[in-house]
This record gives structure tokens, C-alpha cells and sequence, in this order.
């Protein structure tokens, strides 16, 4: 079962689109109430991040099961400048953009999986995974 | 941009978010806030988020912002109405909202400033 659409992250308003799309989808895969509020908060932080940090990208938002139980997979991808140092960058409180640096730490323990590729200049890809309990 | 109306009762401030708004909605909101309180001599600025269904660390920090300015101004804030799925998901993110009251609802919000003021009145008897 796979049913993903793509967004693009370029403005603050596509930052809301993409709430919304990710409200939706989650409602859709079964997910609670509370991890809806919690995939679709990730999912703000991370779009955020992709448009203050890459100068925007794109998300796609996939509809994913393994037989047992349906999940929701976002990926968010960039060509931006890349994260230099990964452990650093998922450190509660670190940031290079003037925020409280809780959007990559903070969006890992909102989700179940958490997968986070970048090298610099080359951009950047954070994939996560909400599963319906 | 949508802005938020700010209703003024008595010497309190009431913001009902009921619109999902993008980050410059935020930000006009905390300079809309500031303002008011200074124009109108507020000493309490209530915020409504009942019909919000995320905070993210950005609204986060706007609440926390506008409460810090508003005690430089002299008002009290205090947030009312957040959803539990809300607080939930707030405190897991890693935000504590430290510094800013929270009450149920606007009517136990309206009532925490009232106790300030009684207990403000007797503090300092004239």
C-alpha cells in the first residue's frame, strides 16, 4: 500500500500547507489524536528547517504499511549547504539560525523512525516515520 | 498577512488564535501585542489557544517572547485553553514554556489575574 504526494517547501506559507497535507494523510493511516499532533508538529519543524536553513526543498508524504499496520513516511529533502556535523546538529538547544534548536531533536522523539543524511554542499534528507498503533 | 484581533476587557487583553498562521502571522502578532499593551495600559493579556491543534517550537517561542515583553510592559500573560494532545506533544518536543501561566480555560485565566490584582491591592494598602 503507497500513496505519497510531493509538496514544495518554498515559502512560510507552504510551511501551513504542509501541516495540513501531513493533518490529513495521518488522519487517513489511523494515527491517534495525540500522534497526530505529534508527526504533524515534527512535520512543521522540519519544513521549517528546510525552508530557514536550504532556502526552501520539498517533502514527500507517503501512505506506507507493513501488512500489520499503516504508517505515515515524510521526506524531507534539500539541495542546500548540508549539515557539517550530524551529532552536533541533533544536540537539544544547538542552533545556526537563531532558534532554540529543537527543531531536528525535538522532531526525532515526536516520530518512531528518524533517518537524517546530509553532506555538505550537497543538501540534506531527513526521513521520518509515524506509525499507527 | 491575516492578523489576530486583540479584544480589550477592562484593563485585560484577549487573543483567540483560531487561524493556523504562518510564522510572519506570529511575529506581527508579538508586535501587535506589545503595542497594545503600552496604548491600552493593560496588566493582563490573555491568550486563547483552544482552537490550536499544534504548537511547534516556533509558537512556543512566541508565547514565551510575549509573556517576557508584556512583564517588561507590567501585564501578566497568561495562555489558556491548550489542547491535551497539545501538551503532549509540547513537552516531548523539549519545550517547557517556562515562564509563561497557563490556566484551563478563559475563565480560569480571567480569574488568576483577578487574584493577582486582590492580592496586589492588599500587598500595598493605601
Amino acid at each position: 500500500m503507497t500513496d505519497a504526494i510531493e509538496l514544495p517547501i518554498a515559502a512560510n506559507s507552504d510551511v501551513v500547507l504542509v501541516r495540513q497535507r501531513v493533518r490529513t494523510s495521518a488522519q487517513q493511516v489511523g494515527l491517534s489524536l495525540v500522534d497526530q499532533t505529534k508527526v504533524v508538529t515534527a512535520a512543521s519543524e522540519l519544513a521549517r528547517n528546510t525552508l530557514v536553513y536550504a532556502g526552501g526543498g520539498r517533502v514527500r508524504i507517503e501512505v506506507v504499511g507493513n501488512g500489520a499496520r499503516g504508517g505515515l513516511r515524510l521526506t524531507f529533502a534539500d539541495e542546500g549547504p548540508g549539515i557539517p556535523d550530524l551529532e552536533l546538529a541533533l544536540t537539544d538547544g544547538w542552533t545556526t539560525g537563531g532558534g532554540l534548536g529543537l527543531g531536528l531533536s525535538g522532531s526525532r522523539r515526536l516520530v518512531d523512525e528518524f533517518d537524517l543524511d546530509s553532506e555538505p554542499g550537497k543538501g540534506t534528507r531527513v526521513t521520518v516515520v509515524k506509525w499507527a498503533r | 498577512m491575516e492578523r489576530v484581533p486583540i479584544l480589550k476587557l477592562g484593563d485585560v487583553l484577549i487573543v483567540s488564535i483560531q487561524i493556523d498562521l504562518q510564522d510572519q502571522g506570529v511575529l506581527a502578532l508579538q508586535e501587535d501585542l506589545a503595542d497594545a499593551v503600552v496604548e491600552s495600559g493593560a496588566r493582563g493579556v490573555i491568550i486563547d489557544i483552544s482552537a490550536v491543534e499544534i504548537v511547534d517550537s516556533f509558537i512556543g517561542r512566541m508565547l514565551a517572547t510575549i509573556a517576557s515583553i508584556s512583564r517588561v510592559l507590567d501585564a501578566e500573560t497568561i495562555v489558556v485553553g491548550m489542547r491535551p494532545a497539545v501538551a503532549i506533544t509540547l513537552v516531548e518536543l523539549g519545550l517547557s514554556l517556562g515562564g509563561v501561566r497557563t490556566a484551563l480555560n478563559l475563565e480560569k485565566g480571567v480569574a488568576l489575574l483577578e487574584d493577582r490584582d486582590n492580592a496586589r491591592a492588599v500587598a500595598v494598602p493605601r
